[in-house]
């Protein structure tokens, strides 16, 4: 019988170091997804997966299951994810499209772009995947949380409230106010875009 | 229901979690052309966001990690009694108390006579005395009385023992 992460990390406490090999193997991929995501590149999002890891690996000792794994695991990922970007923000050069200052600033009415306006310029310079990426990139930081959390990793809207601190109404005022700087960032794909299923038939599983 | 709360709800509709909200949001969408463009709207960015593939760990993201696991600096056995510096200074002090108690008799300059380590100083002191000052000291030890007197050829004369005249047969007493 599988044992549940938390029972792994009750054994990794235990000195099991096979519990953590594991565990690694279960979560390095999303972590990584999840970091591409939220970073500008690939060699940082590795080294903060890495990180990740290593502090789950040093604090051992001292876990103890008062929250799921998950909810735990990605706290660790999008705190490390949101420093880092706030750390190195001085250091990118792209210029986003219309993403604030800060989060204090998303409540503001944004300079928005004209739709159809060097939009496509850019889409021939970049393929549409790489284009959709910077989209997301351009999100403020906790609207980008929440968007990668929720769509990527297929979280519950319970659990990504608790990795990011927040209560499941703010977290749908975000995802809201994420999709709405979506909608105008990749107007033209959505334009090209067909009819969509019925609501609520477009999960993914 | 009103726009204002019929948007905070699309996302959640258009994933399919509303639950039981799902039919509220459906009556408002019937009635609403702004918040049923939204929803498609916000239907279609789903399906882009779906475009882009997922990242994967590089090769080598484990023996990379395992290094880096190596690498850390092992946490000290006693970190816990380090944790508790109430505790750390008692034991300290404790530990300064019962060296000071251990040192009080070595550095007592009153020896215990009998002692092995009076009679090696003794033992020291005769045997760095000078000559003369040697003589006094071994005719007066009584351990001495017991030797016999040296032959009368002997080049050395004999040792005089404490409260004893000396004999002139050699200290025989004759017989």
């Amino acid at each position: 019988m599988a044992r549940s992460d938390v029972q792994l990390m009750m054994d990794v406490k235990a000195g099991d170091d096979e519990s953590f090999d594991l565990l690694l193997r279960k979560y390095r991929s999303p972590l990584v997804n999840f970091l591409g995501r939220m970073v500008h590149d690939r060699a940082t999002a590795e080294d903060l997966a890495q990180e990740v890891f290593l502090r789950v690996y040093r604090a051992r000792k001292q876990y103890t299951p008062s929250a799921k794994f998950t909810t735990w695991l990605f706290r660790i990922a999008t705190n490390l994810a949101l420093n880092s970007v706030r750390d190195h923000r001085h250091q990118r050069m792209e210029v986003s499209i219309d993403a604030p200052k800060n989060d204090e600033d998303e409540s503001l009415p944004r300079e928005l772009p004209a739709r159809g306006m060097r939009i496509d310029e850019r889409m021939i310079e970049r393929d549409r995947t790489e284009f959709i990426r910077r989209a997301v990139l351009a999100l403020p930081e906790k609207q980008r949380a929440a968007v990668v959390l929720h769509k990527y990793e297929d979280l519950e809207y319970a659990e990504i409230a608790n990795v990011l601190e927040c209560s499941e109404s703010a977290l749908k005022s975000l995802l809201f106010r994420a999709y709405e700087s979506l909608r105008v960032q990749l107007a033209p794909m959505i334009a090209t875009q067909p009819v969509a299923t019925p609501a609520g038939k477009g999960r993914q599983a | 229901m009103k726009c204002e709360e019929v948007s905070k709800e699309l996302v959640t509709y258009i994933d399919g979690r509303t639950g039981t909200g799902t039919r509220r949001v459906e009556e408002h969408l019937a009635v609403c052309e702004a918040c049923r463009t939204r929803a498609e709207e916000f239907r279609k960015i789903s399906m882009v966001l779906d475009e882009v593939p997922a990242i994967e760990p590089s090769f080598g993201f484990d023996a990379r990690l395992r290094q880096r696991i190596a690498a850390q600096p092992r946490r000290p056995r006693f970190v816990w009694f380090v944790r508790q510096p109430r505790l750390a200074l008692s034991m300290a002090l404790l530990a300064a108390l019962a060296i000071m108690v251990a040192k009080l008799p070595l550095g007592n300059p009153v020896a215990r006579p009998g002692s092995a380590a009076v009679q090696q100083e003794d033992f020291n002191a005769i045997r760095n005395l000078g000559v003369l000052e040697n003589y006094d000291v071994v005719t007066k030890l009584g351990a001495l009385s017991d030797l016999t007197a040296m032959p009368a050829n002997d080049a050395q004369p004999p040792l005089r023992q404490p409260n004893q005249q000396p004999s002139s047969d050699g200290g025989n007493g004759g017989a």
